[in-house]
């Protein structure tokens, strides 16, 4: 017979997570290795970036106060959530070319390998040039924390810390709700990018501005509003607009939870249908 | 060698459900059924053809072998594995080539793909490390092995592809139209390549093909797909024999003869230009072409010649007149 196959799992995290470490540090190889095509991906993404932040600062800085909202707290807002965001595209923002991994068969090849396909779609590569972007929001994010009214406490710390964390973590999972859409949708990236780059620029704004069914949306249904937006409020001390109750500014984890639960619902109906077992 | 099958098809079905518009609100539903009630069964070992016309459900059934696709109806095992529920466990101990897209990355040196697939598959360092040398020896890899992927030619790159299949030493390899594209010789070695795999490690084989030299070479045994169906499971030879499928010998005499009815175990076809251009249609089981030529030889002058492989699309019409 042919040689023994794998080592099976039940090993532990280091060896269960080599097969990832291995094919994003060719990603990682492959995008140095193209130097100057690099070197522009990071000169375009830095300029998209500035434009975004450029944006804001003419929305918002004639009127000194938005909301209740400073112009350094909104820009403590644009620079966690536009962080957060550019940390989530930079790892899987590729997901949603699921479409061109669809027409050219790639993803029947990550059903040839003994690993989860999802897991596969997200390690297949990783977008350096987004640091470009994330230069951009932590400019914001470091004016933001000195010049707004922060009431720095540990707590404070903690609430900045979950947030981000859970912030990057429901950016993520939007990638993953698009990319479970894309097996249904024919150019599902359209309708897709609606919520993933609509939902990344309202979670750049003073949610005060959006009118009540966006905040349903960007509220309850994608929860972008707690990447950001509530959380700033509770660091600066403004209360939140309604519906959202006060307490709402910590509520950053349980939206990520739900925000992974329905992301992973929706990609394991969308391989239902791909394989057409129903559902 | 254990006795159970590699692969155990029970009236396999799948369908397909097209929804098409129909006038301004209305949508139609159409069945359409890509493999209808399959059963075929393949002990470890065997070296199985998988043809049939483009649309007749080859690629489909595959998919299904190896958990890409769920069935509609019926039941498959691949290596006594249920391909959907235990499609992890089943992608170890199988190994695909398709003809049509890459598993390797294209802005890497080959060696590195390699690399990142023993890591996928979770191979012990050394063994994949002897089972790469083994197979770049084999399959004559060395002068690429660091050149990126997008640089290979077609023959280099289908050799890689074939290497990233079976680098985690699969008991069953499955070649979807694995030789489409490739010139004469690059073909030849691979054919070579998939005997000697085979003889050394007992690998089982399963491939489509449109090529009926890949047959020839590599099958025993056929499986004909008509329309979702299996039209015929047996012998190649067997296969030539239902459908009468022949090779035939086209001569250029020097000069113009009466046409060459006495060769023995042939049949002439035709005489072009008064007989200086001869067809004989002969049986591979019956004779060989020497001996067909030493025939006419005797008889005529011969100038030039060519030899027609029975072409493996009008090898599936003939079964599939005979089946209408």
């Amino acid at each position: 017979m042919a040689e023994p196959a794998a080592v099976r799992p039940a090993a532990p995290w280091r060896t269960r997570l080599a097969p990832y470490r291995a094919v994003l540090a060719s990603r990682v190889r492959a995008q140095r290795s193209y130097r100057v095509s690099f070197a522009l991906d990071l000169g375009s993404s830095l300029l998209v970036g500035i434009v975004e932040l450029a944006e804001v600062w003419i929305l918002f800085h004639n009127v000194t106060v938005l909301g209740g909202m400073t112009f350094a707290s909104i820009a403590l807002v644009f620079g966690i959530a536009d962080m957060a965001f550019s940390l989530a595209d930079l790892a899987l923002g590729h997901c949603d070319r699921l479409p061109t991994y669809l027409r050219a068969g790639t993803l029947d090849v990550f059903y040839l390998r003994p690993q989860p396909v999802l897991a596969q779609l997200v390690a297949s590569d990783i977008s350096l040039r987004r640091l470009a972007r994330c230069v951009v929001g932590a400019a914001a994010l470091g004016y933001g924390l000195t010049a707004a009214d922060v009431r720095w406490s540990a707590v404070t710390v903690l609430l900045l810390a979950v947030t981000f964390v859970s912030g990057w973590a429901i950016f993520a999972a939007l990638f993953i709700w698009a990319a479970g859409l894309q097996f249904f949708l024919v150019n599902g990236a359209e309708m897709t990018n609606a919520f993933v780059y609509g939902g990344r620029y309202a979670a750049t704004q003073p949610g005060r501005v959006w009118p009540g069914a966006l905040k349903v949306v960007f509220g309850f249904v994608f929860p972008v509003a707690f990447a950001a937006y509530l959380p700033v409020l509770r660091v600066v001390d403004l209360p939140s607009p309604h519906p959202f109750p006060a307490w709402a500014g910590w509520c950053a984890p349980v939206a990520a939870v739900w925000a992974w639960a329905a992301a992973l619902a929706c990609w394991r109906w969308g391989m239902r249908h791909y394989q057409g077992g129903g559902g | 060698m254990s006795s159970t099958p590699i692969i155990e098809a029970d009236r396999l079905t799948r369908e397909f459900v097209r929804r098409s518009r129909a006038g301004r609100l209305g949508r139609t539903r159409t069945t359409m059924t890509a493999v209808d009630e399959v059963s075929l069964r393949i002990d470890p070992g065997e070296a199985v053809g998988y043809i049939g016309a483009n649309g007749a459900g080859k690629s489909t059934t595959i998919k299904m072998l190896i958990g890409i696709l769920v069935p509609t109806s019926g039941s498959v095992r691949t290596c006594g594995l249920d391909p959907v529920r235990q499609r992890r466990t089943l992608a170890g101990r199988v190994g695909v080539v398709f003809g049509q897209r890459s598993q390797l990355w294209w802005d890497l040196p080959v060696r590195e793909s390699f690399g990142i697939l023993a890591a996928i598959h979770q191979l012990p360092a050394a063994a994949a490390r002897s089972r790469e040398q083994e197979l770049v020896d084999q399959l004559e890899m060395a002068a690429f092995l660091d050149t990126p992927v997008r640089q290979l030619s077609l023959g280099q790159r289908m050799r890689a592809e074939v290497a990233a299949a079976l680098l985690h030493g699969p008991e069953l390899v499955i070649l979807d139209e694995p030789t489409i594209g490739l010139d004469v010789l690059s073909k030849q070695r691979l054919r070579d390549f998939l005997l000697a795999e085979r003889a050394r490690h007992g690998t089982t084989l399963l491939l489509t093909t449109h090529d009926m030299g890949d047959i020839e070479r590599l099958c025993e045994r056929v499986l004909v797909l008509d329309r979702g169906r299996m039209a015929y499971d047996g012998s190649l030879a067997g296969l030539g024999r239902t459908v009468g499928a022949q090779r035939v010998l086209v001569v250029d005499l020097a000069e113009a003869a009466p046409d060459l009815r006495d060769v023995p175990h042939t049949r002439h076809l035709a005489s072009e230009g008064h007989g200086l251009r001869q067809r004989l249609a002969f049986d591979a089981e019956q004779t060989t072409v020497p001996r067909v030529l030493a025939e006419v030889s005797r008889r005529a002058d011969v100038r030039d010649l060519a030899v027609e492989e029975p072409d493996i699309e009008d090898v599936v019409r003939r079964i599939y007149a005979t089946r209408r």
